[in-house]
C-alpha cells in the first residue's frame, strides 16, 4: 500500500461565506461518523480541505465510503513526502511504479502553494518529469491529453502526490439545510427523491403508508431496506414512520367516486404527513412526483392534492424523465429493491380511469360529506409506528431462524 | 473402521445434523408461498446465501443452490454455453476434469460446441500458457477445476483468472467441489465467473450444491418450471439442507488453516512411506491439496487393494467415486502420461478432521501386509 492519506475537497459549502465554519464542522462530523468502522484512521484539516490519515489501512474501502457522502466535491488518495526535491522525486517514482496499468503518456502538474519552496512550479514540472522519464523508457510526455496526470501539491507541512481525482457526491453536508418529511412508497422514484433531498443537505424522516392485508409485510420490509440505504448516504440514522392506512383507504374506496380515489388518498396522506411533520419539527415534504408520470402527477392533480398542506412540497424529480430517474436509482443502489414485486398501497384500488383533472370542489365536497375523515386522520397519526434505521441494522433476513442454525 | 474416503463424502458435523433436523421440523412451508411461514423459509434461504457470500468473500453476484456439485457443474457449463452461443461455440477445459464436467462437455459437443481439452504435465497441472494458446475469438467458456478429485493437484486458477481478465467475452468456470473449505479460493478477487461447490464434501448434507454466478452473467436453466433462485433453477428449494449446508461451510472455513496444517503433516507421513516401497508410485506433484494422497500399484487391480485394505478396517478408494464402478484406466492418470497398467492401479486416500498420526500408522501397517500378500500375484505391467 503506497498511499498514506486521502485528501477531501469540499463542494458547494465553499459558497457559504460566513456560515462556512459551521458547515465545515457538520462535514467533519459526518465524515467521522461514516468512518467509524475504520478506527485506525485519523483526521486533520487545512484551509478548505480535510485529510484522512490511513495509518497503514488500505485506501479503497475508505475512498468508496467517502465518495458517497454529501458535501464533498472530490477526493484523492495521496502519497505525502517531505517538501524537498529528492523526497518528492522518490515519492513520484513510487507512485508511477504502483500504477496497475502502466501509462504510455503522462504529465506532471506541480502546484507550489508554499512559496518558500526553492524551485518554481514550471521548473519542478521538469525536475520531476525528467526523473520519471529516465526510469520509464517507454513513457513520453503529453501535456494536452496525458493518460496519467501526476499532480504534485507543495505545501509547507508536506508535499502531496496523486494521480486520481475521484469525484464525490457533491451537495451539502447532511442536515445543513433543515429537516423535511419524505413520502417513501417503495417504488423507484421516492428513494431517488430522498437521495436528492439528502444531497441538498436536508435531514429526512421517511413516511410510509401500509394497508395490511391489501399490502404485504414484504412491502413494508422493502421500505425498511430503502430507508436503510438512504441512511447510508446521510451517514446518520433515519427515522421511518409507518402509518396504518387500511381504514382510511377502505373508507375512501366506499365513497362511490372511483376515479377520484387516488386524489382523495393522496390528500389524506399529505394531511397525515403534515401532522407528522409538525410533531417532528420538519418544515417541508419531499415527494418523488414527476410531472405527468401518472394520473395523480398531472398539473391539475398536483394542484388539487397539493392544496391540502401549507408546507412547501419539494419535488426533486418533477422535471426528470423516467429513464434519468432509473439511472440514479441504479447508481445509488435502490433500484433492485424498488422493483421487488410487492404492492404498495397506491397501486391498490387503482380505478380503471383515475382522474387526471380532478375537480377541487367535488373533492372538497366528498371530504366534507365524509362522516369522520378528520378523526381517522388523527387516529392514523396517533397509531403511526416509528423505527430508527441505519445501514448496519440487522434485516429480517439476518435475523431469520435461530442463530445457532448458522 | 478408519474412513479415508473424504473426497467421496464426509461425516456431517453433529451441529449440522441437528440444524438439518430442526429446520426440517419447523420450516416445512414452501419458501415461495406468500404467507408468513413461507416468507420465513425464504428468509432462511437468503440468510444462508449471505453467509456463504461472506465466507467466500463475494460482494456482488449470487450463490445459487442446486441438488449437488454435479448439477452445479452441469448448470454452469450447459447454462453458459447455451446462453452465450451467439458469441461463439468454443470451450476450453482441462483434460482432468471431474465426470460431471467432462461428460457435460461431451454432451455439448453433440450440440455442436467445439471443446479443446488442455493437456497436463506429468505432475498433473495445466499450464496457463496452454490456456492462452487455446483461446480464440470464439471461446466463450474456460473451465478448469481447482483441486483435482483424484490426485489432489491444485490448478493455477488465480493465474488463469488473471489471464482471462483481458478476455471479457470468455467466461471462467471453476469446479471447486474438492477445494472449498480445504484450500483458499477467492471467486471475485481471482476473476472467476462461475464456481461450483458441494456441501457433503465439507461435512454438510448430501443433496446440496452451490453455484456462484458473477453479477451480469446469465444462464439458461437446466429444468423448466418455477422461477426460484432468480430464474436460474426451477424447483422448490431444499431449505433444511441449504441452512445446514451454510453452517457446514462456515464451520469448515473457520478451521481451514488448522485443518490444512494437520492434513499436510499426515499426507507427508504417508507419502514418505510410499516412497520407500518400490511397488508403489505416488501420483501428482505440488502444489497439492492437503487432504489427498494418491498412489498406484502398477500391475495390481486397485479394487483388490481397496478390498484388501477393507479387511484391515480401512476404507480407501479407487479413482473417483463417480466413476469407480467402470473398469477403464483412469482418464486423469492417462492425461498425466501414465501407461495403462499404471493408470488402472490408482488408490486414493483422503483424510478428514477425525484423523491423526495413529490412523496413518495403521494404514501403513495395513498397506505393508497387503503388499506382502499380493506381491506373488503381481501381473506383468505389459498386458
Amino acid at each position: 500500500m503506497i498511499y498514506d492519506q486521502i485528501v477531501l475537497r469540499y463542494g458547494d459549502l465553499l459558497m457559504k461565506g460566513r456560515n462556512r465554519n459551521q458547515f465545515e464542522k457538520k462535514m467533519q462530523q459526518q465524515i467521522k461518523n461514516a468512518l467509524r468502522p475504520y478506527p485506525g484512521v485519523s483526521f486533520w484539516k487545512s484551509y478548505g480541505r480535510l485529510y484522512v490519515k490511513l495509518n497503514g489501512q488500505p485506501h479503497e474501502p475508505i475512498v468508496d465510503r467517502l465518495k458517497d457522502l454529501f458535501g464533498l466535491q472530490s477526493l484523492s488518495p495521496v502519497i505525502s513526502a517531505e517538501s524537498e526535491l529528492e523526497s518528492i522525486r522518490a515519492a513520484a517514482m513510487s507512485l508511477m511504479t504502483s500504477l496497475k496499468q502502466p501509462p504510455k503518456t503522462f504529465k506532471v502538474s506541480v502546484k507550489r502553494a508554499w512559496k518558500g519552496f526553492p524551485h518554481q512550479s514550471q521548473e519542478m514540472n521538469h525536475l520531476v518529469g525528467a526523473h520519471i522519464l529516465r526510469a520509464f523508457p517507454d513513457l513520453s510526455v503529453d501535456v494536452r491529453n496525458p493518460e496519467v496526470e501526476l499532480r504534485v501539491d507543495i505545501q509547507e507541512e508536506a508535499t502531496y502526490l496523486f494521480c486520481e481525482m475521484i469525484p464525490a457526491a457533491g451537495g451539502f453536508p447532511f442536515g445543513s439545510n433543515g429537516k423535511a418529511m419524505l413520502l417513501l412508497s417503495g417504488g423507484i422514484d421516492s428513494p431517488v427523491a430522498g437521495w436528492m433531498a439528502l444531497r441538498k443537505g436536508l435531514e429526512l424522516e421517511a413516511v410510509h403508508f401500509h394497508s395490511y392485508p391489501f399490502t404485504s409485510e414484504q412491502a413494508k420490509e422493502k421500505v425498511i431496506e430503502l430507508t436503510k440505504r438512504l441512511s447510508y448516504y446521510s451517514g446518520a440514522p433515519i427515522k421511518l414512520h409507518l402509518v396504518p392506512f387500511t381504514d382510511i383507504q377502505t373508507s375512501l374506496a366506499q365513497q362511490g367516486q372511483d376515479n377520484l380515489i387516488i386524489t382523495l388518498m393522496r390528500r389524506a396522506m399529505l394531511r397525515i404527513t403534515e401532522g407528522l411533520a409538525l410533531k417532528n419539527g420538519a418544515l417541508g415534504i419531499v415527494t418523488g412526483e414527476s410531472l405527468g408520470q401518472v394520473a395523480s402527477q398531472t398539473l391539475p392533480s398536483m394542484n388539487v392534492i397539493g392544496r391540502t398542506t401549507d408546507l412547501p412540497l419539494l419535488k426533486p424529480l418533477i422535471m426528470m424523465d423516467k429513464a434519468e430517474i432509473i439511472a440514479i436509482a441504479e447508481k445509488i443502489g435502490t433500484y433492485a429493491t424498488s422493483i421487488l414485486p410487492y404492492e404498495d398501497c397506491c397501486t391498490l384500488f387503482l380505478p380503471k380511469s383515475p382522474s387526471t383533472n380532478p375537480n377541487l370542489h367535488i373533492v372538497e365536497r366528498i371530504e366534507a360529506g365524509h362522516p369522520n375523515l378528520t378523526e381517522m386522520i388523527e387516529t392514523a397519526i396517533a397509531n403511526t409506528e416509528q423505527m430508527i434505521l441505519s445501514p448496519n441494522k440487522a434485516t429480517t433476513v439476518q435475523k431469520a431462524g435461530e442463530d445457532s442454525w448458522f | 473402521m478408519i474412513y479415508f474416503d473424504h473426497c467421496a463424502s464426509t461425516p456431517p458435523y453433529e451441529e449440522v445434523i441437528s440444524t438439518l433436523a430442526e429446520v426440517m421440523r419447523k420450516h416445512y412451508a414452501n419458501p415461495s408461498s406468500l404467507h408468513g411461514e413461507g416468507a420465513e423459509a425464504a428468509k432462511l434461504i437468503e440468510r444462508s446465501r449471505a453467509l456463504i457470500a461472506s465466507q467466500l468473500g463475494t460482494g456482488s453476484g449470487r450463490w445459487l443452490f442446486t441438488s449437488g456439485g454435479t448439477e452445479a457443474n452441469n448448470l454452469a457449463l450447459k447454462g453458459a454455453a447455451r446462453q452465450y452461443r451467439g458469441r461463439g461455440d468454443h470451450i476450453i477445459a482441462s483434460s482432468i476434469e471431474h465426470a460431471s464436467v467432462h461428460d457435460a462437455l461431451k454432451q455439448l459437443e453433440k450440440e455442436g460446441f467445439r471443446v479443446t481439452y488442455l493437456p497436463v504435465n506429468a505432475a498433473g497441472h495445466v499450464a496457463v500458457d496452454d490456456v492462452k494458446a487455446a483461446l480464440t475469438k470464439d471461446t466463450i467458456l474456460v473451465t478448469v477445476m481447482h483441486v483435482n478429485n483424484e490426485i489432489g493437484t491444485i490448478q493455477p486458477i488465480q493465474e488463469i483468472g488473471g489471464l482471462l481478465r483481458s478476455y471479457p467475452q470468455t467466461l471462467f468456470h471453476v469446479d471447486a467441489v474438492q477445494s472449498i473449505g480445504k484450500v483458499p479460493i477467492y471467486p471475485e478477487r481471482w476473476g472467476i465467473d462461475l464456481v461450483s461447490g458441494s456441501a457433503h464434501k465439507l461435512r454438510g448434507p448430501k443433496g446440496l450444491g452451490w453455484l456462484y454466478v458473477r453479477d451480469g452473467v446469465q444462464l439458461v436453466p437446466l429444468a423448466s418450471g418455477g422461477s426460484q433462485e432468480g430464474g436460474f433453477r426451477a424447483g422448490t428449494e431444499n431449505v433444511p439442507a441449504i441452512v445446514a449446508g451454510a453452517k457446514a461451510l462456515r464451520m469448515s472455513m473457520e478451521r481451514m488453516e488448522e485443518r490444512g496444517r494437520n492434513m499436510r503433516r499426515l499426507g507427508e507421513k504417508l507419502r514418505a512411506f510410499i516412497r520407500t516401497r518400490p511397488e508403489l508410485r505416488l501420483n501428482g506433484g505440488e502444489p497439492l491439496a492437503p487432504h489427498i494422497v494418491h498412489f498406484s500399484y502398477p500391475g495390481m487391480k486397485p479394487e483388490v487393494i481397496v478390498h484388501a485394505l477393507e479387511q484391515h478396517g480401512i476404507m480407501a478408494s479407487t479413482k473417483s467415486a463417480c466413476s469407480s464402478k467402470d473398469n477403464k484406466p483412469s482418464r486423469v492418470l492417462l492425461a498425466l502420461g501414465a501407461d495403462p497398467a499404471h493408470a488402472s492401479g490408482g488408490i486414493r486416500v483422503s483424510f478428514g478432521d477425525e484423523h491423526d498420526e495413529s490412523h496413518i500408522d495403521r494404514l501403513i501397517n495395513a498397506l505393508t501386509s497387503v503388499i506382502e500378500k499380493l506381491k506373488p500375484l503381481e501381473r506383468s505391467s505389459k498386458f
